[in-house]
Formats: C-alpha cells, sequence, structure tokens
C-alpha cells in the first residue's frame, strides 16, 4: 500500500501572533515552525498502517525551502521519502492543485482536518475532487481491511461511522493515533532518506489575502468577590447583557 | 446579485447557524433562495423566509438523508447554475464547509470559509476571515465571478425580516457513483445542547479534580441552559468525552456567555474561546493567565462558587 501524508509547517500553538510591514505578513521573528498538530496524526496513523499492514509513507509539503527541517523531522518519525514543491502556500486551492499532481497512483492520501494558520479545512475535499475519490474529515479512526476502509469521523453533537474504499483521502483529528517523537536511529536515518523538490504547477489565485488584523484588545478584567457571586449574575444580566 | 444559501437540518429541523447564513445573505442584499436537501418538516421549510428568503427549493429525495458530501456538492453545484447564483453562502460546519469546498471547485468559484463579517465591496469583493485559530483575522479577496462564502457562528444578526417564503420542490438526477461514502451508524453525544452552537458555555478543567465532581458544573449548565465543555487535560484523561475538548485541537465555540471553571488558561485553550462575547473565570488561583482574557473574575473555589452562582442563577429567573 502507498500512503502519501500532506504536511503543512505552522507556527508552534503557543506562538504570539503579530505581523508586519503594514499588516501585509506573518512576523517569523522568534517563532517555531512545528508540522501542523492534526497532520501530525495523520502521520502517526500512516506510520501505525506501515507497521502492522506494511505501506510506503511519502509525506509531502507545499512550501519553500525553510520547511525543510519541518519535512526531515516527518522522516524521522519514520515517513520513507518526501517531496517538497517549492512554492508559497498561498490559499486552499492552490495547495489542493499541487498535491493532487502528486497524488495519483497513492492509495491513501492523509492529511490533518485543517492547517493551524489558515485554518480553511478544506484541502482534503478539494484534493478529493480533483482526484474524483471520496474524502472524508474529520477522521478520528480509521481501519483498512483489503480495499474497505471504515471511519469514525466527527460531526456537530456526535459522531458518524462511515465506510468508503480505497483509494480515498481522509483528513485526520485526534484520538485517530498518538503522536510519536522521532528516536535517535530515527533523526540520523532521516538525513539521508530522499527530498526530492519539485517546482509548483502554476495555477492563478482565486482568492488574495489582502492585509491582516489582530483582534481589539480586551478590557480589563472585573473582579467579583466570592463571597458576592450573586453580584456576577446581576452584571451579566444588565452590564454584559449577555444573559 | 443572485444569493443561493445551503440550509442544513438536523432530524428536520432548521439548524440556527444556517439561519444565521440566511441572515448574512439578506444582509447582503440581492435575492436570496434556500435549499434544503433531504428530509425537512413542512412549517421548517416555511419559516427560512422569515429570515430574508424569497423562496426555498427543497430536494425531497429520501437519500438524501444521509449526509453524503459528494452527492449534496453535485446538487448544489447544479443548483447555482439552475437559479443561476453568483454567490453560495452557508455555515461552517462539518458538512457544509467540504461540501462548498468541492462546489467551488466544480463552479470554480473563489472560496473563503470561516468569515466573520459581511463583505466589502468597496474596492473588489473582500471578506474577513478568522485565522490563527481566532488569533487574528485576514481581509480576503474573492477574485473570480462565482463566490462561495462558509460563516462562522455569530456572523450575521439572527432577527426576522419577512415573511413565510414559497417553498418549492427541486429535483436533481442523482448519479450512483455520487454516493462514494456510506454512513453505516450515527451516535448522538449525550446534552440536549450542541457544543458548537451554544449560547452558553459552561467548561471545566483540572481545577475540578476529578470526573467524579462535574455534577456542580452540570447543574450551573442546566440553570443557565448552555453546553458543558472542557480543557485538554481532562479530555486527554478521560474525564470528559473527546467531544467537549474546547481549544486549539478541539471544539471552537463562539457563545455569548463563555464560563471557565478551575482552567489555567493556557494559550491553545484560548484559542478555542477567543471568539466569546463575554468570558467569566473562577479559579482559586489569582495568578491563573485565564483572568488576562476574562471579562469577569472571581478568584474562589469551584467547589463554593459553582453551587452558589447556580443558585444566584435560578433565583434571579
Amino acid at each position: 500500500m502507498k500512503i502519501l501524508v500532506c504536511i503543512s509547517h505552522v507556527p508552534d500553538t503557543t506562538s504570539k501572533i503579530t505581523f508586519v510591514e503594514n499588516n501585509s505578513k506573518f512576523d517569523t521573528t522568534g517563532v517555531q515552525f512545528i508540522i501542523g498538530p492534526y497532520d501530525d496524526y495523520a502521520l502517526a496513523r500512516a506510520i501505525e498502517l506501515k507497521e502492522t499492514m506494511g505501506a510506503t509513507v511519502t509525506v509531502l509539503n507545499v512550501g519553500p525551502a525553510d520547511t525543510e527541517p519541518t519535512i526531515r523531522k516527518a522522516l524521522a518519525i519514520g515517513a520513507d521519502d518526501a517531496i517538497r514543491v517549492n512554492a508559497i502556500p498561498t490559499d486552499s486551492l492552490f495547495v489542493a492543485k499541487q498535491i493532487a499532481e502528486h497524488a495519483k497512483g497513492y492509495d491513501l492520501v492523509l492529511m490533518g482536518r485543517e492547517s493551524i494558520d489558515f485554518n480553511s479545512g478544506v484541502v482534503h475535499a478539494m484534493v478529493g475532487e480533483m482526484l474524483g475519490i471520496p474524502s472524508v474529515s474529520p477522521v478520528m479512526k480509521l481501519d483498512i481491511d483489503g480495499t474497505n476502509v471504515k471511519m469514525t469521523k466527527e460531526i456537530e453533537g456526535g459522531k458518524e461511522q462511515v465506510e468508503a474504499t480505497l483509494p480515498l483521502v481522509a483528513g485526520c483529528q485526534e484520538p485517530i493515533a498518538e503522536w510519536k517523537i522521532p528516536n535517535m536511529r530515527g533523526i540520523m536515518s532521516a538525513r539521508t532518506k530522499p527530498l526530492n523538490v519539485v517546482e509548483p504547477k502554476s495555477t492563478e489565485a482565486s482568492i488574495v489575502n489582502k492585509n491582516f488584523e489582530l483582534p481589539a484588545p480586551k478590557g480589563a478584567v472585573k473582579m467579583i468577590s466570592a463571597d458576592n457571586v450573586a453580584e456576577l449574575v446581576t452584571r451579566l444580566k444588565t452590564e454584559a447583557k449577555v444573559l | 446579485m443572485n444569493i443561493l444559501v445551503f440550509v442544513e437540518t438536523s432530524e428536520g429541523k432548521i439548524r440556527k447557524t444556517s439561519l444565521e447564513a440566511v441572515a448574512y445573505a439578506h444582509a447582503m442584499g440581492g435575492t436570496v433562495t434556500g435549499i434544503v436537501l433531504g428530509k425537512a418538516d413542512a412549517n421548517e421549510l416555511q419559516s427560512i423566509g422569515k429570515y430574508g428568503a424569497a423562496k426555498v427549493l427543497h430536494v425531497a429525495d429520501a437519500k438524501l438523508d444521509q449526509h453524503v458530501i459528494q452527492v449534496y456538492s453535485s446538487v448544489l453545484a447544479k443548483a447555482m447554475q439552475d437559479e443561476n447564483a453568483d454567490v453560495l453562502v452557508l455555515a461552517n460546519s462539518s458538512l457544509g464547509t467540504p461540501v462548498a469546498a468541492k462546489v467551488a471547485i466544480k463552479t470554480n468559484a473563489s472560496f473563503a470559509s470561516n468569515v466573520t463579517e459581511l463583505p466589502n465591496t468597496s474596492s473588489g469583493f473582500v471578506v474577513k476571515r478568522s485565522i490563527y485559530t481566532g488569533k487574528a483575522f485576514a481581509n480576503v479577496e474573492l477574485k473570480n465571478a462565482k463566490k462561495i462564502i462558509a460563516i462562522k457562528k455569530n456572523a450575521a444578526e439572527l432577527k426576522e425580516v419577512g415573511s413565510n417564503a414559497t417553498v418549492t420542490n427541486y429535483n436533481v438526477a442523482l448519479t450512483d457513483a455520487d454516493f462514494n461514502t456510506k454512513t453505516l451508524s450515527h451516535e448522538k453525544a449525550t446534552g440536549d445542547i450542541l457544543l458548537p452552537e451554544a449560547e452558553i458555555v459552561v467548561s471545566g478543567g483540572r481545577g475540578m479534580k476529578g470526573p467524579e465532581h462535574w455534577g456542580i458544573i452540570e447543574n450551573l449548565a442546566k440553570a443557565l441552559h448552555a453546553a458543558t465543555g472542557c480543557s485538554k487535560p481532562v479530555s486527554d484523561m478521560g474525564w470528559r468525552p473527546h467531544h467537549e475538548h474546547v481549544g486549539q485541537t478541539g471544539v471552537k465555540v463562539a457563545p455569548q456567555l463563555y464560563i471557565a471553571v478551575g482552567i489555567s488558561g493556557a494559550i491553545q485553550h484560548l484559542a478555542g474561546v477567543n471568539s466569546s462575547k463575554c468570558i467569566v473565570v473562577i479559579n482559586k488561583d489569582a495568578d491563573a493567565p485565564f483572568f488576562k482574557a476574562a471579562d469577569y473574575g472571581i478568584v474562589g473555589d469551584a467547589f463554593d462558587v459553582l453551587p452558589k452562582l447556580t443558585e444566584a442563577v435560578l433565583a434571579a429567573k
């Protein structure tokens, strides 16, 4: 079985978000970049499938050269080889097109339910549509029996058991697998695993990020005594008007 | 401008977030048509008109009672074409967002999800969308002639602006190839109020000391008609189910009122609640970082404060 895992290279979840150049660019100063947490779950499940039923795992990232340490980390976790599409990931459609270019011939295409920078949550659906194969997201459990795939998917206020056949695309989230931490052997072998750099298929952008802004700052917190909780109820009614 | 709105139902009832999508489309101006797929109550269908839809298309095929993303996207792409729609509006959801993504490919539309405000059309067609899990916003220009907007909760004010709509049956030939996934079963989470849609949320963290103490969270939630949530450590330890986990990698909520009890306020938790209108933090540690993000704070022991608060809420009714 051939598995393709698409990973995003995103700021660590604890990052403070700020912008520079007249709010046109994300400020990367002091920001640590990681494999997208949801993509990390997808990768972990791919490695589990490789260990239990045999598979080759390829990771793919659409990004400039500075994403390579993130890709190497995925190789250290256990992926066999990697593809980097040498382009800035401008919007979901562009990224989906690049993935679809390389995803043909894979039995299973896994990725996170969404990237944690732009949060669109649509690349898996777009890739499925472009390839004419099913896409399911967010997947919390995925088991393969021959070409049959049984999945548990989260929906608002519950879960659904969904079935489809390979090839398919899945957007993953916890608890599909436990995150894996690379060991020393993995880190050493990752250095020599193939990382192929390819140029993007150019596509015209259908959406353009014009500029960014931060939420308005919160006013100071109003403290209420623990001996007078009724005051909180009054304030929520008359002042905040949320009750 | 012709605007088509994909309206979702849950057990025959229109979902509130979908009514917000209708209200959003109405506020954009233009002719608004709602479309409902699968089983829906007749009076529910008509009531879509009250929020601004001039007419409602109903695809009553029982095959659509199962939420198959592929077939939903084919029906919506066809409806956009038949209705000559310039814009498709819908609420972000586990069904709607992937459906819209596929429609965007089929119709060559520009697509933005997590949209928080009405479009600005003074120069181009620009929408504001939430990014970095609520920590920032991007102003995004939708360049293609056809546009799809998936709105985040509270992007539009829900108010009645019209009367019942005319409901027309709309038929689309469904192809077997579009049924490429099959729903085997359905499991409803406990609790009557869906966390992502709740107007009030009461969440507990590690400060609750154990799952056996959740009764006082549930009592307050019941008094407030609220949904219950929890922090990531709480769901990781199995004290509460995963679907209650509020935060960066869990459910993102946008209620009117968010009450956090015994949650210190890690940045990953804040990312899931920063769209709340009003935040109340109850923590016995006065230095808990969550107080900095709160509107109201009480420094105190949850086991003492919560029963008193529940009592005060009931007394004020």
